[in-house]
């Protein structure tokens, strides 16, 4: 047995606890996956290439004299491991997946085909202005698409991802806040907030306070006013919030924030709850970034790509970072000098190397075509109706701090209903795994004690939701009747069981290292 | 609509079941000034995707594909070949519709991805530790400079003129914040001295290599010079592939790499999106951005993965997480992954070879062309050429011609008057001599 370079074992498959183990490590369809690196070995490719020779003139002295250590594969031996590995995972495609606040909907196979066309895929950042009016043309529409939806001006493409579209908008507001002469050093954000929120105010140079929620899971927003002073510089506020509510006082917060010289920054993570019915450019928000993976379904990917443009207000929009998009009589162009802006524009600087997420542009606009503003409107609804569904049958069973209802497109539950039943929060959840579901977002929002966050989002048929429905229902009944049996040690019939998080943590392992030479016997 | 599943009668049995008379009154919150009628967007109806395929394939048709043409452009993103496999396995269904791995019993297969991925980048820039990617080379060498300026508690971070100049305004828009950045001047095709602008003050310098013009520089004495100060060197790579044949920068003496993982695995897409590669020296793991993924065992002593040292992050740290990257850039890891288990060691020593030796046969050839001259003695798979023309009309009428000649150096650094007659070019495995024979064609009538 080869052991990891803190000394424990380190091979797929060793164990097997119940029934009858298996010669192979393997269990029917359930196939396990070596790394690369104990496979791979010397003397082989899946790469055919030709074998040239160079001389070392031209290298600057700094010639590669000792392998990288990569291991070698024929393609079959490729396909098969990578294959072997994807059947570990658990997918939208495959089941519901309910993470809260992830929106984890349908991904068309439309939107892939699309962003692979040749003129989108194989086209470079930097082709000349003539090689890529189409491209320039398909982010201009999606901009169109982006600022009517909300309701406002302006937009910024290049933030990659929500987390990069939050620090857009935060700079954008802190070069706004400058140009007025003012020093404004302090970001309110709700303690209900995604960690995004207080790490980005963070990393944009602000000290962070805190704004509690009542207990009807709206924040307060008498404390949020009593907070705002000379040295605020923004909110930022998730709308609807991370307990799936409306924030019903927003106009009214916004107004205080104005009135009090800040701005309103909107955490958009659940914009797909409001899409076609609410524009936030109604509300007094002066910038919000919309996560493309989330309300228009470009593909999360196992943790990205995204991307998170940032729509401004008229107060923000001058300081959108480079490049910007303009069209004239020639045709679209991006204007990456600063001698060459447009009257008025202060870029606050640049957010990445050329232009933002093109691949998720193309999916995200082939998205929005499809739906059309009635189909974008109805997957609001529907995302709405279904989350309220799944609140109402299940709010007698399990605890939801706010049943009352009407929540927007996620329901939120506590461990209320777990109480003295010996069942956590983290065994409901791993249960969850047994009946062949993704488990829903745990422990979060922290406003609430063990939450349980469930958005089924718009992609599930009524069959779906009932079965889902009836599932938690059963194992809410068994939890309560304390019967442990389903939740203790669970998961049992995933690829893995619970995994030693502390170990990993403690000792890290962070790569593969081959073992030591075995010592020579003296 | 194809992708609702629920009918006109199913919104209604579950309407009833929420005691609710309408689908208003589940967004009773919303302030009723708010609500706005669909006809306030001034946006297209439903099409079927027919409609939308022939829509979306107009607007591609108006670009002009790397594959399309004889194409020269680099300047931080290449065209190269991605095997089959590559695009197919990313496509798999458990793969690209799978969420972060924050339920790890049911997301091995992305998280032993990870594993591999954080292997292959350090085995590749010759360092210790790898993160599981961040957006992109640029954003990864923004992060490099801050987790700098935490490490080292001090403000300032030198920038070398050969870093891409995209690269060093990201880096000025979030580092300036927490400290100050210094470029110094462009120095197309020879080296600069920026040891001697390192100070007391110094968190670290940063050096590209290859740099934008193409030229390899050797980090070893600059890495020597910011030790003996106490800063650290940030190395950038946009071009992963020439870690193929050059040193790595972790060999080297580098303490922080960011690189761009673009090359390998991924297309141009027009700029993204792409996946920055993250890595460092294991005694600076925990001042370390985004997330990591780590080897473990569970409950029945079978190896699994896991995300770990997730103190250092945004979800649980908050204000005081090292970033607040949550989503990256996961499925194009996957792909350079994928791509770099086909090449393996034989297969990517092969091709960066190919690639320097494609580069070098075409930078002989246009050297020949009266009115150019070579300007960088060393390169890997891109070089740039001091034109007798200033060099972006010559783009311009090259691309008239059918050729994409290449990036000009005045596209990237507007106000540089020596950059105004400097083409960057880069050749890769994918271009012919037919390629080069077009080019050098088109540039001789161009240049006449």
């Amino acid at each position: 047995m080869s052991m990891n370079n803190q000394g424990r074992p380190s091979q797929p498959g060793v164990a097997q606890d119940n029934e009858l183990p298996t010669i192979s490590g393997d269990r029917g369809l359930d196939l396990e996956a070596r790394l690369i690196f104990e496979i791979g070995r010397g003397g082989v490719t899946g790469v055919d290439l030709p074998d040239v020779k160079v001389d070392d003139t031209r290298l600057g002295g700094v010639r590669r004299k000792d392998a990288v250590g990569l291991p070698g594969l024929s393609e079959p031996e490729v396909i098969r491991h990578y294959v072997r590995l994807s059947r570990q995972n658990y997918a939208i495609d495959a089941g519901l997946y309910p993470l809260g606040s992830c929106t984890m909907k349908h991904n068309p196979r439309l939107n892939e085909k699309m962003a692979r066309l040749p003129g989108f895929g194989d086209l470079h950042p930097l082709a000349p202005r003539s090689a890529t009016q189409g491209a320039l043309a398909l982010i201009s529409e999606l901009m169109n698409w982006l600022t009517t939806l909300t309701g406002m001006p302006a937009v910024a493409m290049s933030p990659k991802a929500g987390a990069h579209g939050e620090l857009c908008g935060l700079l954008a507001i802190r070069a706004a806040v400058e140009a007025r002469g003012e020093k404004r050093g302090r970001i309110l954000v709700p303690e209900s907030a995604h960690g995004t929120n207080p790490a980005t105010a963070a990393f944009a140079g602000f000290t962070v306070d805190e704004v509690p929620a009542k207990p009807n899971g709206h924040v307060d927003a008498a404390a949020l006013k009593a907070k705002l002073g000379p040295d605020v510089a923004a909110i930022m506020l998730t709308n609807p919030n991370t307990c799936g509510l409306f924030e019903g006082e927003i106009v009214e917060i916004a107004k205080a924030v104005h009135a009090a010289g800040a701005y309103f920054y909107c955490d958009g993570a659940n914009f797909n709850a409001i899409a076609g019915r609410v524009r936030p450019g109604d509300l007094g928000i002066d910038a919000m970034h919309i996560n493309l993976h989330k309300t228009f379904s470009t593909p999360h990917g196992g943790g990205g790509p995204g991307a998170g443009p940032v729509v401004l207000s008229e107060r923000l929009a001058a300081y959108a970072p480079l490049p910007l998009l303009v069209s004239d009589a020639n045709g679209f162009r991006l204007i990456e000098d600063r001698d060459e802006l447009p009257a008025g524009a202060k870029p606050f600087g640049r957010m990445c190397a050329f232009h933002g997420q093109m691949g998720m542009f193309v999916r995200a606009l082939s998205y929005m075509l499809s739906h059309g503003r009635d189909g974008v409107r109805q997957a609001s609804e529907d995302a709405v109706l279904s989350a309220n569904y799944i609140l109402a049958s299940l709010k007698d069973v399990m605890s939801a701090p706010f049943g009352e209802g009407p929540c927007m497109h996620e329901a939120l539950f506590d461990d209320t209903f777990l109480e003295g039943s010996g069942v956590t929060t983290l065994d409901f959840a791993k249960a969850m795994i047994d009946e062949g579901y993704h488990p829903m977002t745990m422990y979060f929002p922290l406003v609430v004690h063990g939450a349980m966050l469930i958005e089924p989002t718009e992609s599930e048929s009524k069959e779906s939701l009932d079965r889902f429905i009836a599932v938690l229902r059963g194992l809410a009944e068994e939890a309560k009747a304390g019967k442990r049996e389903r939740f203790d040690g669970a998961p049992r019939y995933a690829p893995r069981r619970r995994l030693d998080e502390t170990a990993a943590a403690r000792k890290p392992v962070l790569r593969w290292k081959p073992d030591p030479l075995p010592q020579a016997a003296e | 609509m194809r992708y609702l599943p629920l009918t006109p009668d199913d919104r209604r049995v579950m309407l009833a079941k929420i005691g609710a008379p309408d689908i208003d009154a589940l967004f009773r919150d919303v302030p009723r000034e708010a609500v706005v009628p669909l006809s306030a967007f001034d946006l297209p109806e439903t099409k079927g995707e027919l409609e939308v395929d022939r829509a979306l394939s107009k607007m591609a048709a108006k670009n002009v594909a790397a594959g399309a043409v004889p194409s020269f452009c680099g300047a931080g993103a290449y065209k190269h070949h991605v095997p089959s496999a590559v695009d197919h396995l990313i496509q798999r269904s458990e793969f690209l519709t799978a969420y972060t791995p924050y339920q790890p019993e049911i997301a091995q297969g992305t998280l032993q991805v990870l594993f591999e991925f954080q292997t292959q980048v350090a085995l590749l820039t010759g360092m210790e530790v790898a993160n599981a990617s961040l957006y992109d080379g640029s954003t990864a060498t923004a992060e490099a400079v801050l987790m700098a300026q935490r490490l080292t508690r001090r403000p300032k971070a030198i920038l070398s003129g050969g870093l891409h100049p995209h690269y060093a305004e990201t880096v000025e828009t979030v580092a300036n914040l927490s400290g100050t950045v210094i470029r110094t001047p462009v120095t197309p095709g020879a080296a600069e001295d920026i040891a001697a602008l390192i100070d007391n003050d110094t968190a670290c310098v940063v050096v590209q290599s290859p740099d934008v013009f193409g030229l390899i520089r050797s980090l070893r004495p600059i890495a020597d010079a910011a030790h003996a100060k106490g800063a650290l060197l940030i190395a950038v790579v946009t071009e992963a592939v020439s870690l193929g044949l050059l040193e790595s920068p972790g060999a080297q003496g580098a303490d922080i790499v960011a690189c761009e993982g673009q090359s390998i695995g991924n297309g141009l897409n027009f700029g993204g999106p792409y996946v920055g590669l993250f890595a460092a020296r294991e005694k600076f793991l925990r001042q370390m951005p985004g997330r990591l993924c780590g080897e473990t065992v569970d409950a029945s002593g079978k190896r699994g993965f896991v995300l770990t040292l997730s103190t250092r992050e945004q979800h649980i740290r908050r204000e005081k997480a090292t970033s607040n990257i949550c989503t990256n850039s996961g499925l194009c890891a996957l792909a350079f992954t994928i791509h770099l288990s086909l090449l393996g060691e034989e297969g990517l020593a092969r091709l960066a070879r190919l690639n320097h030796a494609r580069a070098s046969a075409l930078a002989d050839r246009l050297a020949c062309v009266g009115g150019v001259e070579l300007v960088t003695p060393s390169f890997f798979n891109e070089f740039t050429l001091k034109l007798s023309k200033p060099a972006a009309p010559v783009v311009d009428a090259l691309a008239a011609k059918g050729i994409l000649g290449g990036v000009p150096a005045s596209r990237l650094m507007p106000h540089e008057a020596k950059a105004q007659n400097l083409l960057i070019v880069a050749a890769t495995e994918t271009n012919t001599d037919d390629d080069f024979a077009a080019f050098e064609t088109a540039l001789k009538e161009v240049l006449a």
